[in-house]
């Protein structure tokens, strides 16, 4: 006999005058290999068809399905029922706008985000279409796309005690970004430019070291390493300054 | 009600859609992209595996050239594409590649020097050039004669999309995320815009643009089983196919894709059954020697999914509460090879079913995985029917796949087609000036209001929304799946027809109140129905068998009679049958109708005059 399982899930419709922010229970009977992707389809399709959520690639990549999962952020999609209690609380990520009961609006922090870091490979040089493509060492390509993995989920800054105090704050994901371009030999930026964007309370310095972000990371970017590895080279580019001047 | 204008508005910000805005931003003029989803989250960035481009920098692609490529595609397309088109996408994708090398996709290099690798199930050596070192590095993929898919570790579609969203940042093409385009704005000789539904407050908006592109990938989800994410429900096709006058090319060609996970049809690779695994049924017997005794378990992707689902069907296959499947067996290959060579299948396995596959089994189905047809253009991307609308990638019906695509070459087509029909766009928009009639968009406005307000009350019924999606997809699973008949299609399409009354009176059971997902779903279903009732006629109607589209009836490819495209339009509102018209594959040929070497090989030539209809 398969377990009932109980769902408390947060509801509230921002669009509906007569919502209230409240707790709603839904009991759904446990099947072989059941997700919280197939779980919510469930429940939506059998039960509630208000109830709001968001899923795409269900398999891991995409990034869409953060939501706090018993008290702490992760991907949905690849969280499965066995591994849970009998009873599932399920609220939105903190930090970004609701859009409704799980649903929240990722795409508008991270958009921010890719302004504010100039999230883009930045060269004079212009790209030649009859010329053999520039060279790179293989492993150097290897380690741009160790950066690139983050799939913008936002669960490390849901988890993350500054981004909770300040709002401003570019959180894992956006440091991480900027360690990305920091790393690429193709963006010419230096120490000082990434320093403009980075070096202040808003960016790396920050950053209290607390690490959830790392502990809550999906695709278990090296964020802990990042940080470290950009506290280091910023606080140099500091120093630097001081007695330049 | 706002209303926003943009020279160009693409429904879609996959790779398609945001190389063909960058594109248009480069010769100075404003875009917009419409997305469901965060661009970096759409279905682009699920295809791990790589992109066709016959660089030639491996020793394994040694010799290759866009002539090779071409000739490989047009095999694969079982020469159902065409030709001019194939080959333009040949010749222009090894630029492509170094263009995105440029703009800062970290594809994997040449490392110089001896390395194994495998191929079906043994080990061999090669030696990459010492003078190669550091250019653009390419894998293998099934159907090619060389190595020649570039990638990126395990996530080329992610880091692309991250670089073509970066560049769309740079050059400030704007992407609303979390719109929905519900309806288009034509007068039956100019696409004006569309009328889109926001996804954060549930409020209609008003687009309007000079050109409008749909690039919104595939519609795998009018299938129940598809590899595709939930965001590939062809939304945007609908507002093609209520417009009455754009023509979808070739609905009826469908790949499928033997090992999808039950369930949720996550893929798992064919690496697995390549590296020595088995399917199993029922009694965990292996069953695929039986029917292919050469081959086995390592036949191509269609014979395979052909057989796997021959073999459910005579009782052999396991029940579960998803439905029926079969057992892949992995476990002989041993921890050290599971968790290394195919880490990314025990990595699903044990991620989304909690399976592991070193010490059990994985249940697959052979699950929907790409749709060849789509919106039709011509060979600069312009949709047939209306000017200003333009479409590329997984969406159009270009058409270099054919009746079958091959691996590498979809993610390919994305940038590839994004950049040439941009381009065209762009000279479009240059020469192009357009006039707005307010009551126009008004009526459409009004019109669609008017739906929502429908479905909301009720009005016309209140038939479950999910019920009558499900029916559907239940249709075409049984009717027009691998195997196809007269007799399964004749009762697919009839149940679709029925089906499709029953869309017309759906009803919502919630209150429809701001980002209301019921809402989302009931919009599109009616339009869903008629793309279902387009693929299931044209497979009813296609008597042959070519690439992806097998007819047991008609198990020849037929090049005196089929070697054509099916152009499906839904002229009236109240038609219950598309209307199918027919245009040749292929003007240009440069490869003849051939044996594609691999496959079946029965083919009725095109010089064949008996019998001829």
């Amino acid at each position: 006999m398969s377990r009932l399982l109980k769902f408390n899930i947060f509801r509230f419709n921002p669009e509906d005058n007569l919502s209230e922010p409240h707790m709603e229970e839904f009991v759904l009977e446990e099947a072989d290999s059941m997700t919280l992707f197939v779980a919510l389809n469930r429940i939506r399709e059998e039960q509630d068809p208000s109830l709001q959520f968001d899923f795409c690639c269900r398999a891991g990549i995409c990034g869409s399905c953060g939501m706090v999962i018993n008290g702490r952020p992760g991907l949905a999609c690849h969280t499965k029922t066995k591994d849970l209690p009998g009873e599932i609380t399920l609220l939105p990520l903190p930090v970004y706008k609701l859009v409704g009961d799980l649903s929240v609006d990722t795409g508008s922090w991270f958009r921010e985000m890719y302004t504010k870091t100039e999230s883009w490979i930045h060269t004079e040089k212009v790209f030649d279409p009859n010329a053999e493509e520039e060279r790179m060492d293989n492993q150097k390509a290897v380690e741009i796309y160790e950066l690139e993995r983050c799939v913008e989920c936002g669960c490390c800054v849901a988890a993350c005690a500054t981004s909770r105090l300040r709002e401003d704050f570019m959180g894992a994901a956006g440091l991480n970004r900027v360690a990305r371009f920091l790393v690429d030999p193709r963006d010419q930026r230096t120490d000082d430019d990434y320093y403009e964007i980075v070096g202040n309370d808003m960016g790396i310095f920050g950053c209290m070291g607390l690490l959830a972000c790392e502990d809550v990371c999906p695709k278990h970017l090296p964020l802990q390493n990042q940080l470290g590895f950009l506290r280091r080279k910023m606080g140099i580019t500091s120093l630097k300054k001081i007695f330049k001047k | 009600m706002q209303t926003i204008y943009t020279d160009l508005l693409v429904v879609g910000a996959g790779l398609a859609g945001e190389r063909a805005a960058v594109e248009a931003a480069d010769a100075g003029f404003s875009a917009i992209c419409l997305s469901l989803v965060p661009a970096r989250r759409s279905h682009s960035s699920a295809a791990q595996g790589g992109m066709q481009a016959s660089l030639g920098n491996s020793v394994m692609g040694e010799g290759d050239c866009p002539d090779v490529h071409f000739a490989d595609t047009v095999k694969g397309s079982d020469w159902g594409c065409d030709q001019e088109v194939a080959r333009m996408f040949a010749d222009t994708a090894p630029i492509e590649m170094r263009r995105l090398a440029h703009w800062g996709v970290p594809w994997n290099r040449v490392v110089p020097g001896k390395s194994i690798y495998y191929k079906g199930g043994k080990k061999f050596d090669k030696v990459e050039a010492e003078d190669k070192e550091g250019l653009i590095m390419a894998r293998s993929f099934g159907g090619t004669a060389k190595w020649r898919t570039c990638y990126t570790s395990d996530g080329t579609g992610h880091a692309v999309m991250c670089t073509m969203d970066n560049r769309c940042a740079e050059v400030g093409v704007e992407v609303h995320d979390k719109m929905e385009a519900i309806s288009m704005i034509q007068d039956g000789d100019t696409c004006y815009g569309v009328v889109a539904r926001c996804l954060r407050t549930g409020e209609l908006t008003t687009y309007l643009s000079k050109a409008t592109m749909i690039a919104s990938g595939g519609f795998g989800r009018i299938y129940p089983n598809t590899t595709n994410a939930v965001i590939c429900d062809g939304g945007a096709h609908t507002m093609c196919v209520e417009s009455g006058v754009v023509p979808m090319g070739n609905m009826e060609a469908v790949q499928f894709h033997p090992t999808g996970i039950v369930p949720t049809d996550i893929l798992v690779t064919e690496g697995c059954r390549g590296d020595g695994g088995t399917l199993l049924d029922v009694n965990e017997k292996r069953f695929m020697h039986e029917y292919e005794p050469e081959s086995a378990e390592l036949a191509s992707r269609d014979v395979v999914s052909r057989w796997m689902t021959h073999h459910m069907r005579e009782g052999h296959g396991v029940k579960s509460p998803y439905g029926d499947h079969l057992w892949l067996d992995i476990r002989h290959l041993g921890e050290e090879h599971i968790t290394g060579k195919l880490r990314e299948v025990y990595e699903i396995c044990t991620d989304f079913l909690g399976v592991n596959p070193v010490h059990q089994l994985i249940p697959v189905c052979p699950t929907q995985h790409y749709s060849m047809g789509g919106v039709r253009t011509n060979k600069d991307g312009a949709a047939y029917g209306l000017k200003g609308l333009f479409a590329a990638g997984e969406a159009a019906c270009w058409d270099m796949h054919g009746f079958n695509r091959l691996g590498g070459n979809s993610l390919a087509e994305t940038v590839v087609a994004g950049g040439i029909v941009g381009k065209k766009i762009a000279e479009y928009l240059e020469g192009t000036e357009t006039t707005f009639k307010t009551g126009l968009i008004s009526d459409e406005v009004k019109k669609q209001q008017a739906r929502i307000d429908a479905l909301r009350n009720c009005t016309n019924g209140s038939e479950n929304v999910f019920k009558v999606r499900a029916a559907m997809q239940a249709a075409l699973h049984k009717g027009a799946n691998i195997f196809r008949t007269h007799d399964g299609l004749t009762e697919c399409v009839a149940s679709l027809q029925e089906t499709l009354a029953r869309a017309k009176n759906v009803g919502l059971r919630s209150d429809g109140k701001g980002v209301n997902p019921e809402l989302a779903v009931a919009l599109k279903l009616e339009g869903q129905v008629k793309m279902s009732l387009m693929l299931a006629y044209g497979a009813l109607m296609r008597t042959e068998s070519r690439g992806s589209h097998n007819r047991e009836d008609f198990p020849a490819r037929n090049d005196r009679d089929w070697l054509n495209r099916t152009l499906a339009y839904w002229k009236n509102p109240t038609d219950d049958l598309p209307t199918l018209e027919y245009e040749a594959a292929t003007e240009a040929v440069e490869i003849p109708p051939g044996d594609r070497g691999y496959g079946k090989s029965e083919i009725i030539s095109a010089d064949d005059k008996k019998g001829k209809k």
